[in-house]
């Protein structure tokens, strides 16, 4: 059987986008790291100057010694929120902003990443939702009998081609780190790339300012990713160790309800799954991602 | 033989003992995954294992005793029906949509659990035990799960028997050697359970399960060598059914017109003074989901249609228990159930409807019923009970004899205060104390006379609780018709533009030009008369439609309902 190239099942638009990879501090200089995107295997390292390269790998062993000089068929990389993020195809110039990354008083912390057996677009939606609060992250992000989703607004926003759902609340028994008595927390979400969406989130030290936690997922392959998260954090007293438990708390309840999730990749047809007014943001998820033609890690709808 | 999806077959899929008080079990049958589990009253439910809002599995949800509740974000489906009975999302609404899991069809016999690839509302073959089955008292053996084909596990058994006593086929995946008598549960293509039955209980039981595990080992690790050597098959590949076209579009507001439903009734009992209890129960299988707050209609045999609450509890759906008050002035709805309706009888109902949900996200609630207004508020506490949550039942009756469903009050766990023969005032002094001063998250329901629901709304509101806090229903229309607009409709199908002018209503023009047009109570209570608008906006004066139905403009009661606008068009 000729062997195919991985790369050829991959859905033009997918292939295009920066793919997270790796948190940039973790990658070691100089010593091969090896990683799975898009079903294709990648070998990475940094360079002395601390500049990640990736490229295709075929034998290359976690821990090898290399020198990045004589890595010639490199592939596309660029840094951002402390991240690399790599392209199989032809990436556009810059990612997508969040500007409140750049301030300067914010704690900004990658919380490690987590292998998840879900496709990459049902970890996207688990995070746009809050109405597993109360039974998945119960007492800390909600607590029966406060289970109610109120209305809230969702816009796909034509100018900067992302879903925005904002005026989401929800009462919290202990809405971050740094909160000591149930709130309702306003939340906005942004889904600015396929599988990567950005929460802020009223912050108990100032009322005037939102944390920002963000959750990037490389697609390993159809029914599995890694989910790389970023807090932006406005907390003056949580260690960074301390703020990083308490995501990877969060994210450790998710991990086992969406692995029992199926299908594994998320079916676009509206009448796979059975959808209420709370899963508003949802909808929109995934009709944006129907409209823009993404096929990977989804069950498109049957033409 | 090669395996088939749709092969309707009925095989063990689990054993008796796998189903422990308030467990749920995964079992497989031909690729499907399967959510298996006992209710407190008994009845096993197989149903698809997952959660048809977001596909998690439900064999990872609780089983709290009558209704299984995902573990992802609290969605409650109901024992026997699989039907959705509550939204945490929504808590103040009623599931409107009829939410269904897929169910399997289910039997219980020889210590085993049996299901089928069948459609459970339409069962092409029903369960037959095997032949020779009723000459045993039959044990169980542990299950044997094999990695290998169920066909190639199947012949293997039969490699068991001594030569000069060869295997008995039986039908499906099974045989007996000797006494014993062998089921091959096909899991999956390349996956199989061998259950297996005594004759009867062994007098040393643990002794004979040793025996036969070693023994069935030992044929499994031959098989999964067997089964290493050839190409792995393709696991069968189930497809989940799409959901209706109606759930997938979100916001729409669906008023289910549904059909009628034949009962027999069960039982009629005289449940106290001027009570009369009414058990109707299915002709066959269940009757449908309903949720505590619910009501049915009643199709009487004189032709007239009245509501009745449903009293019962979570997953109770073999019959709806109604209680019918004994009225002397009754305008011949009660008085012909009560006086020409026997038990074997036959009624039609309809689908239950729920103008009256109840939140199951308060810290506090209180339920207050005068005389017959405990019916739905017996279910509702039923519902509570079940989930544990807190609650206080008030019970106003005007005579000790007459406080009906006792038995029933009886065996409630929460706060239950039967109140008898109080006078005006001391019943006055007796709701404010229990409802005291509202907090966030406080509930109440009130159903019995006007006089008890004015009385509860008007102290409620003094005593600071809100609007949205106080819930309560109306079964009749006491709020006065405005019919002073006049207006054109439209009749999209009878191509036909009648003039309503005002004193009149839709139903009566309707009438006077010909139509044949159903209709009830004709004060907007019973949704009888219930008709699709297609366009224009309505000036509804009905408490049959709830705010939302209202809000949605797509239907109103021809029966006192009107029109804002200037021409309404129906879909008559």
């Amino acid at each position: 059987m000729p062997s195919i190239d991985p790369i050829d099942h991959i859905d033009p638009i997918t292939r295009d986008l920066w793919q997270v990879i790796a948190a940039t501090d973790e990658l070691p200089v100089g010593q091969i790291q090896r990683t799975t995107l898009l079903d294709v295997p990648l070998a990475m390292t940094r360079d002395s100057a601390g500049l990640p390269v990736v490229w295709r790998r075929s034998d290359e062993e976690a821990g090898d010694d290399v020198d990045p000089e004589n890595i010639l068929d490199r592939l596309p990389v660029t840094t951002g929120y402390g991240f690399v993020w790599t392209s199989l195809g032809t990436p556009s110039a810059a990612l997508f902003p969040i500007p409140e990354y750049a301030e300067a008083d914010r704690k900004n912390m990658s919380c490690g990443s987590i292998g998840i057996h879900v496709s990459a677009p049902r970890a996207v939606e688990n995070f746009l939702d809050m109405g597993h609060f109360p039974y998945v992250h119960t007492d800390i992000l909600g607590a029966e009998p406060h289970t109610e989703v109120k209305e809230y607004d969702v816009e796909v926003s034509e100018e900067r081609d992302e879903v925005l759902a904002t005026r989401c609340r929800f009462m919290q028994p202990r809405a971050a780190k740094s909160a000591t008595h149930a709130m309702e927390v306003e939340y906005v979400y942004r889904v600015p790339h396929p599988f990567c969406s950005v929460l802020y989130k009223s912050c108990p030290e100032d009322e005037n300012r939102r944390d920002v936690i963000a959750i990037f997922l490389q697609p390993v392959s159809e029914d599995r990713c890694r989910a790389h998260l970023l807090q932006s954090m406005i907390d003056s007293t949580s260690t960074i160790t301390d703020l990083r438990r308490f995501q990877q708390t969060i994210f450790g309840q998710d991990k086992p309800i969406l692995e029992n999730q199926y299908p594994k990749r998320l079916p676009l047809d509206p009448r796979a799954e059975t959808p209420i007014r709370a899963d508003k943001s949802a909808i929109a998820y995934r009709r944006w991602l129907s409209q823009k033609g993404i096929t990977y890690g989804v069950i498109p709808m049957a033409s | 033989m090669t395996l088939s999806l749709s092969d309707p077959a009925w095989y063990p899929i689990a054993s008796s003992d796998d189903l422990p008080f308030r467990h749920v079990y995964q079992g497989q049958l031909l690729g499907r995954e399967l959510a298996v589990w006992r209710a407190d009253d008994g009845n096993v439910n197989v149903w698809e294992n997952r959660c048809l809002h977001r596909g998690v599995r439900l064999s990872i949800g609780i089983n709290e005793g009558a209704e299984l509740k995902c573990q992802y974000h609290g969605w409650r489906y109901a024992n026997r029906s699989a039907g959705c009975t509550y939204i945490p999302a929504h808590p103040a609404d009623a599931p409107a949509r009829r939410i269904q899991n897929k169910i399997y069809p289910v039997a219980e016999a020889f210590g085993l659990v049996w299901s089928a690839a069948q459609d459970s509302d339409n069962i092409e073959r029903p369960f037959a035990p095997f032949p020779g089955a009723e000459s045993g008292q039959w044990f169980p053996l542990r299950p044997m799960p094999v990695n290998a084909a169920p066909e190639d596990v199947l012949a293997g058994l039969a490699t068991l028997a001594p030569d000069d006593r060869p295997a008995d086929s039986l039908p499906g995946l099974a045989l007996r050697l000797g006494d014993v008598v062998y089921f091959v549960q096909p899991v999956d293509a390349g996956r199989a359970v061998i259950r297996g039955l005594l004759p009867s209980t062994p007098a040393d039981a643990t002794q004979a399960l040793r025996h036969y595990n070693e023994m069935l080992s030992k044929l499994r690790d031959r098989l999964e060598r067997a089964a290493a050597k050839k190409p792995a098959p393709e696991p069968l590949a189930p497809a989940f059914d799409k959901v209706s076209a109606d759930l997938a579009t979100m916001p729409d507001i669906a008023i289910p017109r549904g059909n009628t439903i034949p009962v027999v009734v069960k039982r009629k009992w005289t449940s106290a003074d001027g009570v009369i209890g009414f058990e109707l129960a299915a002709r066959e299988g269940h009757l449908p989901t309903f949720q505590p707050g619910a009501h049915i209609d009643v199709h009487l045999p004189n032709g007239l249609i009245r509501q009745y609450s449903i009293t019962n509890g979570p997953g109770e759906l073999m019959s709806y228990i109604i209680g019918v008050k004994q009225e002397s002035a009754s305008k011949g709805g009660s008085k012909v159930l009560v006086e020409t309706v026997r038990q074997g009888d036959m009624l039609a109902i309809s689908e239950p409807r729920n103008n009256f949900p109840l939140r199951r996200d308060a810290t506090r609630t209180v339920l207050i019923a005068g005389g017959i207004g405990i019916t739905p508020l017996l279910s509702m506490a039923r519902f509570l009970d079940k989930s544990s949550l807190p609650y206080e039942l008030h019970y106003f009756t005007r005579a000790c004899e007459q406080v009906a469903f006792r038995g029933d009050l009886e065996a409630l766990h929460g706060t239950v205060l039967i109140h008898t023969g109080l006078p005006r005032a001391e019943i006055g002094t007796t709701i404010s104390t229990a409802l005291g001063a509202w907090s966030q998250a406080q509930h109440v329901y009130v159903c019995g006379p006007s006089a008890m629901l004015e009385s509860v709304r008007t102290t409620a509101a003094a005593q600071g609780w809100p609007d949205e806090a106080i819930h309560f229903e109306y079964f009749k229309n006491d709020k006065p018709i405005d019919d002073s607009s006049a207006f054109d409709v439209e009749l999209a199908r009878s191509a036909m533009t009648l003039h309503v002018p005002a004193g009149k209503t839709i139903l009566e023009v309707m009438r006077d030009a010909g139509l044949t047009v159903p209709s009830s109570c004709e004060q907007g209570a019973c949704g009888t008369c219930l008709t699709t608008v297609i366009e224009g906006e309505v000036d509804h004066q009905d408490v049959y439609l709830n705010d939302s139905e209202k809000a949605a403009n797509t239907c109103m009661m021809t029966c006192v309902s009107r029109a804002k606008s200037a021409r309404l068009v129906l879909d008559i």
